[in-house]
């Protein structure tokens, strides 16, 4: 975008005010980052002299990797986090592309009362004891499925999938229909090619809230041993408890050392930060197509 | 997300004499040319049946003495116990005041933000510098609460990067994560940090959508920078910041349940105590079930209240809403 003939020049102070603006913006999400990598990857003394941080390694080590690795403990957690994060992912995006093409399609029998059943779930979001009980009548506790099912669909998420499918040309999957395809083949070969953008927007989004969320492993796993990453790292963070009881015995404190809390931060925003550059540049249609047109 | 209750039909078979003649025959034609798409939707519907309509049953035990080993069936009926319970706990009331006025800070503090940084970000004319300070300052939105809390702590805490350094310049030490006058202002910073980014993608897409016109006719006229954003800029947001208005009312008194049970701990609860704590700890952790189901009913209600009036005060405005 250029500036259009109308608009006065910008004054060098609005300018240098402007380039100021930004850069702090910039600079508070990108230092926190910063100095967690810097310290996770700096040796323990380093750390411990500089009062619990670093901006610089002044020797590259991944002891604190090794330690949180070795325990075993962190490892679990990474592997819970990952196969729940991937099967809860596919299962959801499936179950709503399959939900938002039907309820996309006109006339579908009951598809106007499902909908506002749909609809009315953002006036009512569910409530903890309720969503506690029935994962506990359907004997969901202490099974991993109980991280998935009661999070399955998003209304959000369906909502603004249908919205989209709705709003692709209708004359291809006619002229699929023509040609004697089914509602299972206009899916498959018509609008799941069309709708590359809003899956990959609409599966990060599943695969970022199963990765994140913490409540629910708490809420309905009762052995801590069996728990993914994000509530583990709250242990270890927030409570000071340390992954690895040998370094507790051998420094004789029970807090981990603080390179260690930092190297568990950063495997936990890891997978995030690598798949974010893929789906970013279409996060302005995902939302959008949802958003303004409804 | 404007969500319109009417099918928009753009999906509509041609409407040949036959095809409209088939439609019109009944209910069992219907359903039988429905059947593979109700096959689709079974697992969906499914979720949304037992998850969400199902577990709305669970509130009865706000009547009940609720025992879990015995279940809903077999617990004793109490009446309006509960109720009394409830509405005599201090604690309970306290939650509720620290819900509604953490709420209110957040709405008034937190809610113009994004709406600035997109006007910044809106302004600034070479495009890889938007795009890249854009793809930046979503990011935080996508980490978890628990990093989120824990970035603040490893900076603001007892032992953090802020107190080293007023350590080392003979400042006294100030834990903000248990210091209780600084429990809501962390709160708004922490959520400020992390969703203000993603907050801008909306007003973004409006300012996008402005005519351009209106700008150059205003300009022609004489008009400067400021009052172009007044005259402007300002009236042709107003529609979406309205909705985005009355969304975050629906959600208010979640005022963020993951990130304040995060924190609750390093605080007395008579400071960090919200309704969804309040729920979790009196009901989950400590088996008043009857009591704490009640309060998270309360909550809802509140929060049905408060989208359902915002929406009306929208259209005497004259502004569209989340629904009509």
């Amino acid at each position: 975008m250029t500036r259009p003939v109308w608009m006065e020049p910008p004054r060098p102070s609005t300018k240098a005010a402007k380039a100021v603006a930004v850069t702090i913006t910039v600079a508070l999400v990108i230092i926190p980052f910063w100095v967690v990598v810097a310290t996770s990857l700096s040796p323990d003394l380093q750390v411990i002299r500089n009062g619990g941080w670093s901006i610089w390694p002044e020797q590259v080590t991944l002891d604190a990797y090794r330690r949180l690795f070795g325990s075993g403990v962190i490892s679990h957690a990474v592997l819970v986090s990952a196969v729940v994060t991937i099967v809860g992912t596919a299962v959801s995006l499936t179950a709503t592309v399959l939900m938002a093409y039907a309820l996309a399609r006109p006339n579908v029998f009951g598809g106007k009362p499902i909908m506002l059943g749909v609809l009315l779930t953002f006036l009512f979001p569910p409530a903890i004891i309720p969503s506690f009980l029935v994962v506990s009548n359907l004997d969901l506790r202490n099974h991993y499925a109980a991280l998935i099912a009661p999070v399955l669909i998003s209304s959000f998420n369906l909502v603004i999938m249908r919205g989209y499918f709705q709003g692709l040309p209708a004359q291809l999957s006619e002229s699929a229909r023509i040609d004697g395809a089914g509602d299972g083949r206009v899916l498959w070969h018509v609008v799941l090619p069309l709708s590359k953008a809003i899956i990959a927007v609409v599966g990060f989004y599943y695969a970022v809230g199963y990765w994140n969320s913490f409540f629910n492993a708490m809420l309905y796993l009762d052995d801590q041993s069996t728990w993914p990453l994000q509530p583990m790292l709250r242990q270890i963070v927030m409570l000071g408890a340390n992954p690895d009881t040998s370094i507790a015995a051998g420094a004789g404190a029970s807090v981990a050392p603080q390179t260690t809390t930092m190297a568990t931060v950063v495997v936990a925003v890891l997978p995030i930060l690598a798949v974010y550059p893929l789906v970013q540049r279409f996060f302005t249609k995902g939302v959008l197509t949802g958003a303004i047109k409804g | 997300m404007a969500v319109t209750l009417a099918d928009r039909r753009t999906d509509d078979p041609p409407t040949s004499a036959a095809g409209s003649a088939r439609r019109r025959g009944g209910r069992r034609q219907r359903l039988r040319r429905s059947r593979l798409l109700l096959l689709m939707m079974a697992p969906g519907v499914l979720y949304f049946l037992v998850f969400h309509y199902v577990a709305l049953l669970g509130n009865v035990i706000v009547f009940q003495d609720y025992l879990p080993f015995a279940g809903i069936a077999n617990s004793p009926w109490v009446g309006l116990d509960n109720f009394r319970t409830l509405f005599a706990d201090p604690d309970f009331w306290q939650a509720a005041v620290n819900t509604v006025s953490l709420a209110t800070l957040q709405l008034i503090f937190y809610f113009p933000v994004p709406v600035v940084l997109a006007l910044l970000l809106h302004s600034l004319t070479r495009g890889w510098v938007r795009k890249a300070v854009q793809s930046i300052v979503y990011l935080p939105h996508f980490i978890s609460w628990v990093i989120v809390v824990a970035l603040f702590q490893q900076l603001l805490g007892a032992a953090g990067v802020l107190n080293g350094l007023f350590a080392d310049n003979g400042y006294h030490l100030v834990n903000v994560f248990s210091e209780p006058s600084l429990f809501k202002p962390l709160m708004i910073a922490e959520l400020i940090w992390k969703d203000c980014g993603w907050g801008t993608i909306i007003v973004l897409a409006a300012l996008h959508n402005v005519d351009d016109q209106l700008y150059e006719a205003s300009a022609i006229d004489g008009a400067g920078w400021g009052r172009r954003l007044w005259h402007v800029t300002l009236p042709s947001l107003r529609p979406v910041l309205v909705l985005l208005l009355i969304l975050r009312l629906g959600d208010i008194l979640s005022v963020g349940f993951d990130q304040v049970l995060l924190q609750r701990d390093g605080f007395s609860p008579g400071v960090a105590e919200v309704l969804d704590t309040y729920t979790y700890y009196h009901g989950v952790v400590n088996g008043s079930w009857g009591p704490a189901a009640l309060a998270g009913i309360f909550k809802g209600l509140v929060g049905l209240v408060l989208i359902v009036v915002a929406n009306k005060v929208a259209h005497r405005l004259g502004e569209e809403g989340v629904y009509r």
